[in-house]
């Protein structure tokens, strides 16, 4: 029997321990109505060498095409250590730390990881992660609400440059608690928000603003000005941020006059592989006078009896198994596992190979672009600043164009038609440091192939 | 291993200049950010060779327990053995590479696990349609509820906005009606561990959206009349959702769409084994009825010929929306795949047998060392409760102090002061996975406590004595906020 240790004579010592004649006997105050004694449409069980097989083969199938796509998910090296040290028993298979003094490990990690991130986004306090970037976008507008208590309005200001999905993702959220989260409209010169657009909202009552940066195309937002925009119009700041970019890049608690009051994002880019979609781990940090209103998990140092330092769950009267219907999220755990993976990532790197990670995929991002855009009929979308993204014009409709390169084992961005239909033939694309000058020059060499046209010499 | 060993912060072992170079890019190519968009400084990340920060996290793992190194019978929790198998073949290459927007062409063998594994569920519940994409419990509860009102907001029954929660319930259903815009109404448990019926009747009204009940419930015992409180809901206009937490009692002996549920998710970390890791990932999968199937949450695996895609909101124009970014929690789908084709159809029945036989097992061992269950009259689902009130009562030690001292013997503590009906409780959760022998060595344990605290009271109150920690200081964490490490600054 796979992982049920009995044998015929503890089933039968048991039983007679209990009193009951059969194990079907325990199940007696069940309705016989509603037993079922068999599962048709389950398969029969199949052994680990035969699940191995049929795994071997289904993964085989999906191969490892050269990957071009970011749009919230991000292909980075990930050190050995990572995945050997949270795949250690004491790390995978404990639960959250309720009982704190058997759970100093998770607890110490926790904490070296609030700090990590705090740090990153130069903000006061992070809580122990939420499930991943988009949800913590919506609990960050739900937070904000709490937070903001002289706005009455409950409308924040989502932008069109934000990813999509975090967009659809916050909406539906946060419907159910009568937020209203209104689009933002993009300049379509930059790529950026409008400040006209913000301007002509001046005075109004705005409970948040969200500034996506870099944004959804790759593009550095003025998140100088947009802040003291806020400020002006006293409204709050959510920042949702790539946190790889922070190595090198303005974090949100210095953007503009004081910074902003929430930061978000999503941490996969820090030990997490790609997956097929997740498991990934949400960030979100604010600064102290809103740290009542943070949800989730949050570890915190303090002694024990002996005056020996320590750690433990700490404002749990935030939470739900405290507050139940007024808690502040219904979230019971963090995203631990991912939250270590994420945490053993960073101590490996430190700043300086953070720096240098941040840095190459700026570059390798710039030779992407550099080599795609000497194809005629290829051109950037939006010229300025950017970060490891950027968005392309194609002279064509993307998605055939996508298939033919997935047929050449390029996987060459993600199509914006559905999202930004106003974009026209538009394809967003992005390099990281795992991508080299040959896969860049490879997948120049194929999307000339399917334009039908050589590279311009 | 635990070892009393502290260690320090990973800052504190920080030296400048020091690196996992190994680890690093190479210097070029190296991009500049814009002067205006610069960092100043450099971020306050530690600074330790690969073996320092190797050394340094396998000393912290080795602070804790875990299901790998010890019994963990924390009820509601369901803290089975989580096979190795389901973790190594997650990440085979071809799954853990794969980009969430790739394209279906190169995703078909990820596709085809995630369909047969909405397949399985739908058969182990009895429901129509499921949808894998929440991330936790907590959020597949939060699709439910959501989609208990869609569904009265689309036939215009604007007014049903109550949602009846059991006092026995985890804090998480109050919570979720409240993010979904619901009011909670509370109705009371019986003495034996049944709804009550006429606190029921009462509560039921026009404005009644739906019930969340956990089914055994979080006192350890089978609600006898569901098939009655189910009708009495239906009648009144309401739908029932069932809360998965003790799915892991029932599996493959009576299926929550048989009881009347409309609407259920699964903690697939609980009941499919997929591991805690600290406090997740979960995956909290939902499963729904007809009525439902419009409103499931997108993306959802589906299959077209022989063609796996995904269905979006396109395909499904009345879904509640998105809630995660990509599809949910892939790789914790993966492992709960890998485990459920193991068991099959047979072993997961013997899931709720061995672990129902292991509950009452040690239930029958402690009353009769004399402990005192809650609900001795009952049968134990997969989990059951004691009281200590008589030991609180008679010698000053509680269950708290119980938990603690338990740790000391090698055992994690059961689930303490919860439900929050028992006084002095422990829910207590063995799961299918452990011998009789573990059971016995608990069942001494809590003898020998018992013993200890009737010579030694002042021991078993001032445990645990043999962890990383003596007892914490609850009070001044809060009060004395420290959440983060800042740097020394010159």
């Amino acid at each position: 029997m796979p992982y049920i240790p009995h044998t015929p004579d503890d089933v039968r010592a048991m039983l007679e321990r209990i009193g009951v004649p059969s194990i079907d006997g325990l199940f007696d105050e069940i309705p016989a109505a509603l037993r079922v004694e068999s599962l048709p449409g389950v398969p029969e069980a199949l052994t680990e060498m035969e699940v191995s097989r049929l795994a071997a083969k289904r993964a085989a199938a999906d191969g490892s095409p050269l990957n071009f796509i970011g749009a919230g998910a991000y292909e980075h090296h990930i050190p050995a250590p990572v995945w050997a040290l949270v795949t250690r028993g004491e790390i995978y298979s404990a639960y959250t730390p309720y009982q704190a003094e058997a759970s100093q490990g998770t607890l110490q990690i926790m904490y070296e990881y609030q700090s990590m991130i705090a740090g990153l986004a130069a903000m006061d306090v992070s809580n122990a992660s939420l499930y991943d970037g988009a949800s913590a976008l919506a609990e960050a507008c739900l937070m904000a609400v709490r937070a903001h208590r002289r706005s009455k309005s409950a409308r924040i200001l989502l932008p069109e440059t934000i990813n999509p999905v975090w967009r659809r993702v916050a909406r539906a959220i946060t419907e159910g608690q009568g937020l209203r989260l209104e689009t933002l409209a993009c300049d379509p010169a930059s790529g950026c928000i409008d400040p006209a657009r913000l301007a002509a909202l001046s005075g109004e009552d705005i409970t948040a603003l969200v500034i996506p940066q870099p944004n959804f195309f790759g593009r550095l937002e003025d998140a100088d000005a947009l802040t003291r925009w806020a400020r002006a119009n006293g409204a709050l700041v959510i920042a949702a941020v790539n946190p790889v970019s922070l190595a090198v890049m303005k974090p949100p608690g210095e953007w503009g006059d004081g910074g902003a009051d929430i930061a978000c994002g999503d941490a996969q880019p820090f030990g997490v592989p790609l997956s097929s979609g997740g498991p990934y781990v949400g960030f979100m940090a604010c600064r102290m006078e809103h740290v009542r209103q943070l949800p989730g998990r949050i570890a915190g140092r303090t002694v024990d009896a002996e005056g020996k330092p320590g750690f433990t769950l700490t404002l749990q009267a935030r939470e739900q198994h405290i507050r139940r219907a007024k808690a502040t999220s219904n979230i019971c755990t963090n995203q631990g596992l991912l939250m270590s993976a994420a945490t053993i990532h960073l101590a490996l790197l430190g700043p300086t190979g953070l720096d240098r990670v941040a840095r190459a995929c700026i570059a390798r991002t710039g030779e992407l672009v550099a080599a795609l855009t000497q194809l005629p009929g290829v051109r950037v979308a939006f010229p300025g600043p950017r970060f490891h993204e950027a968005v392309l014009k194609l002279d064509r409709p993307v998605a055939p164009v996508l298939e033919a390169l997935a047929a050449d084992g390029i996987i060459g961005g993600f199509d914006l038609a559905r999202d930004y239909p106003e974009l026209g033939d538009a394809l967003l694309v992005c390099a990281t440091e795992t991508r080299t000058r040959a896969d860049i020059e490879a997948y120049a060499r194929a999307l000339g192939r399917v334009l039908g046209r050589a590279a311009a010499a | 291993m635990i070892t009393r060993k502290p260690e320090p912060l990973i800052f504190e072992l920080s030296h400048a200049g020091r690196g996992a170079t190994a680890q690093y890019p190479a210097a070029e190519p190296s991009g500049e950010v814009p002067p205006g968009f610069r960092r100043r400084g450099q971020p306050p990340l530690p600074e330790v060779s690969e073996l320092q920060a190797v050394r340094h996290y396998t000393r912290l793992s080795q602070l804790n327990f875990g299901i790998d190194t010890h019994f963990y019978p924390l009820g509601s929790c369901t803290m089975k053995y989580n096979p190795r198998a389901c973790n190594a073949l997650a990440m085979l290459p071809g799954f853990l590479g794969r980009h969430p927007l790739a394209g279906s062409a190169t995703g078909q063998g990820v596709m085809a696990c995630l369909f047969e594994l909405q397949e399985m569920l739908k058969h182990v519940t009895g429901m129509a349609g499921v949808s894998l994409t929440p991330m936790a419990g907590a959020q597949g509860e939060f699709a439910g509820v959501a989609m208990i009102r869609a569904y009265h907001r689309a036939r215009g029954d604007l007014a049903r906005d109550e949602i009846i929660v059991p006092d026995a319930a985890h804090g998480t259903n109050p919570a979720t009606a409240t993010m979904c815009g619901m009011k909670v109404r509370e109705i009371p448990t019986l003495p034996d561990g049944d709804v009550d019926i006429a606190a029921l009747e009462a509560a039921l009204s026009p404005a009644t959206a739906g019930i969340m009940l956990t089914n055994p419930s979080t006192l350890g015992v089978f609600e006898r009349r569901i098939v009655g409180i189910a009708r009495k809901v239906h009648e009144a206009g309401g739908l029932l959702y069932y809360d998965g937490a003790n799915l892991n009692a029932i599996l493959g002996k009576v299926r929550p769409g048989d009881m009347g549920f409309d609407v259920i998710h699964m903690n697939l970390h609980k009941t499919f084994s997929t591991p805690h890791g600290g406090g997740g990932p979960g995956s909290g999968a939902v499963g729904v009825g007809q009525r439902l199937l419009p409103y499931l949450p997108v993306p959802v695996v589906g299959r077209e010929g022989e063609r796996y895609r995904w269905l979006d909101e396109r395909d499904l124009p009345d879904s509640i929306g998105r809630l995660s970014g990509f599809m949910g929690n892939t790789g914790v789908l993966l492992r709960a795949w890998v485990y459920m084709r193991i068991l099959g159809a047979a072993g997961m029945r013997r899931v709720a047998e061995y672990s129902t036989l292991n509950a009452n097992y040690l239930m029958a061992r402690l009353a009769e060392a004399g402990f005192e269950p809650a609900y001795r009259d009952r049968r134990a689902s997969h989990e059951f409760i004691i009281t200590l009130k008589r030991e609180a009562r008679e010698l000053g030690v509680t269950a708290m102090d119980f938990a603690k001292r338990l740790l000391d013997h090698g055992y994690h503590a059961p689930t303490t002061y919860f439900p929050l009906l028992v006084p002095e409780c422990l829910l207590i959760e063995p799961t299918e996975s452990e011998t009789r022998e573990e059971l016995d060595g608990f069942v001494e344990a809590l003898v020998a406590i018992r013993r200890e605290a009737e010579t030694d009271a002042a021991t078993v109150k001032a445990a645990p004595h043999t962890m990383p920690v003596r007892r914490l200081d609850d009070v001044r964490a809060a009060r004395q906020l420290d959440v983060a490490w800042k740097p020394v600054t010159a």
